[in-house]
């Protein structure tokens, strides 16, 4: 292969990679708010996480009722 | 595992970690002030024979702050984190106790080794990865134990989401272990072709790739080890410190993702205008203005979060080096994308512009976050008030101050050096001899020092505030929810 094509291919792959990249990144953010809307999650309340900390604190989304922290 | 009014988190590793933070603190600080004087003044380098030689001493400063007392920090804060967001206690495994023991003492063991090593002048000569082969091996040994610790803990926990600090703490210890196996292939030289002693070792790589991947690691060591975890501990003690939930979760999300994927393609911006390939240079100087991004999506993240609680900055000295750690991190993010553009690099490089700007990340970024969160856990962990607010309130003007002589002082330095490198006379010939930098540079040189020496007196401050902490304040009834109790 020559270095024209060689670097043909390359500004080919460069413009893919970015859109490719561009595109996952904004569909991350869409399913971020997204979710929120449909109410399927609240991410927010995660921040809860770092304040209410107490071992006897109840969880934000327990693992299970069973072995949930009694408060 | 059935929760009862006797369970407690366990801090007993914590504390151990905590010491050792302060330990190696001191330590490392103390001999980074001692070969920056030695560049301003150089007969200090004959104080102690070979032992004291600025090139003995330098990556014992290097090794001593960064794998001594910040990853002691990182672990103190992680056993302590770790439990609180996850809501499950260590005491609850008799195995994870264990474990953490064991996590400490290898750790130690290791570090004294090396640093005996180090002074005897025994190492790899690649920089941020002197060891040589035995201890990597037991570094990798230390490196599992605290993955079963993190997984392990993970495996009982009763919060079924992982905090966001959570991510940034297994991403460091994933980021860690692969760069650390990668860029410490070795071949023991004894053992091959009978050459060195049986500890000698050469890298695995050559010439060009030997730099390239050793560049790989030690950009991203800046990544996993130097704002990773550091910005796990902000997402945890800025927030409860404060008592106000991180301004946004979602941002926090992407900026992990963000910083996750952006930092590990921008390594080349180390190796500019060298014999890697272009391709690689220009990713890495693209890649690193991109990582503003990310970057600043996370310290905005921080300052947001106290966003109407301004005053807070007044009455709370633990949320005023968070917020300045913070705004260190955007300029060392701001400043490190600038020196990678290629023009500004070839300025930039080799000059002391560079460690003016590892150490606007490292003591205004790195170091104010690690002590305000062992501040933050010293009167949860001693059931003591913080002993004495106006000593804390000295100490981050004194650093501050130290810091500020530390990276002025270097800019200036550094943007003097390489224009006097690049200077011409009208038929081209240099028109400067290096010694001449040498000579201009030496006041810069002393002002860095004593910056670096304001420093470590606050270090100091720090010190003795924790021990009068530990030992002699005034002990609390209830653990604080948010802001830390201290005394006047
Ligand atoms: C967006 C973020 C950053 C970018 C793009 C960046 C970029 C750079 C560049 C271009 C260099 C100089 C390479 C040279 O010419 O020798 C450098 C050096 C360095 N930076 Fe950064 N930087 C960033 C953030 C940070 C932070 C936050 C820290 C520390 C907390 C840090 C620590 C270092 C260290 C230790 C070196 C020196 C490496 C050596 O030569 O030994 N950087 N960085
Ligand atoms: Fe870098």
């Amino acid at each position: 292969m020559d270095m024209e094509t060689i670097r043909e291919l390359q500004a080919y792959g460069y413009i893919f990679f970015t859109i490719f990249l561009a595109v996952i990144l904004y569909s991350y953010l869409y399913h971020l708010y997204r979710s929120e809307k449909s109410g399927e999650r609240n991410f927010e309340k995660y921040a809860d996480m770092a304040l209410r900390d107490d071992v006897t604190d109840a969880p934000i989304e327990p693992m299970s009722p069973l072995n949930k922290a009694k408060d | 595992m059935q929760a009862n009014n006797a369970l407690n988190y366990d801090y007993s590793v914590a504390k151990c970690f905590t010491y050792a933070t302060i330990l190696f603190g001191i330590i490392g600080m103390l001999i980074g002030v001692v070969i920056a004087y030695q560049l301003a003044f150089p007969e200090l380098n004959y104080l102690a024979g070979e032992y004291g030689t600025y090139s003995r001493l330098r990556p014992l400063h290097t090794s001593g702050v960064i794998f001594g007392f910040l990853l002691s920090g990182i672990f103190a804060t992680w056993y302590y984190v770790g439990q609180r967001v996850l809501k499950v206690s260590m005491a609850e495994s008799p195995f994870l106790m264990i474990l953490g023991r064991v996590h400490f003492w290898l750790y130690m063991i290791l570090m004294i080794i090396a640093v005996v090593t180090l002074f005897l002048g025994i190492g790899t000569s690649k920089e941020y990865a002197e060891l040589e082969w035995p201890l990597d091996i037991a570094v990798v040994v230390v490196w599992v134990i605290w993955g079963l610790s993190i997984f392990g803990l993970i495996g009982i926990r009763r919060e079924k989401t992982l905090y966001i600090s959570m991510w940034y703490y297994i991403a460091t210890f994933l980021g860690v272990a692969m760069l650390y196996l990668f860029n410490n292939m070795e071949v023991p030289t004894y053992f091959v072709s009978g050459y060195g002693k049986w500890y000698h070792s050469v890298s695995m790589y050559a010439g060009t790739n030997d730099a390239m991947v050793q560049w790989w690691y030690g950009h991203n060591a800046v990544a996993f080890v130097f704002t990773v975890p550091i910005i796990a501990m902000i997402y945890y003690f800025l927030p409860k410190e404060s008592g106000q939930p991180v301004f946004s979760y979602k941002l926090s999300l992407l900026s992990f993702w963000g910083l996750m994927f952006v930092y590990l393609w921008a390594g080349g911006h180390h190796l500019l205008y060298s014999t890697v390939p272009d391709w690689v240079q220009t990713m890495g100087s693209i890649f690193s203005i991109i990582l503003i991004l990310p970057s600043w999506g996370s310290a905005i993240n921080m300052l947001l979060t106290m966003k109407g609680q301004w005053g807070q900055l007044k009455s709370n000295p633990l949320v005023k080096f968070m917020v300045l750690a913070s705004t260190f991190y955007m300029l060392s993010t701001l400043e490190g994308p600038i020196q990678a553009i290629k023009s500004v690099n070839a300025l930039a490089h080799f000059t002391d512009w560079i460690p003016g700007h590892v150490h606007d990340g490292t003591l205004g970024w790195v170091g104010f976050m690690t002590m305000a969160a062992l501040f933050h856990m010293a009167p949860r962990m001693y059931k003591r008030e913080l002993y004495s607010k106006k000593l804390m309130e000295s100490q981050f003007w004194i650093q501050t101050t130290g810091i500020v002589m530390y990276f002025s002082s270097m800019w200036i330095a550094g943007i003097t050096q390489g224009m006097m490198w690049r200077a011409t006379d009208q038929y081209g010939n240099l028109a400067y001899s290096f010694i001449d930098t040498v000579t201009v540079l030496i006041p810069y040189y002393a002002l860095r020092a004593t910056g670096g020496l304001l420093y470590l007196i606050g270090f100091f401050m720090f010190t003795y505030n924790m021990y009068k902490t530990m030992t002699a304040s005034k002990a609390i009834a209830s653990e604080p929810q948010n802001a830390s109790p201290m005394a006047a």
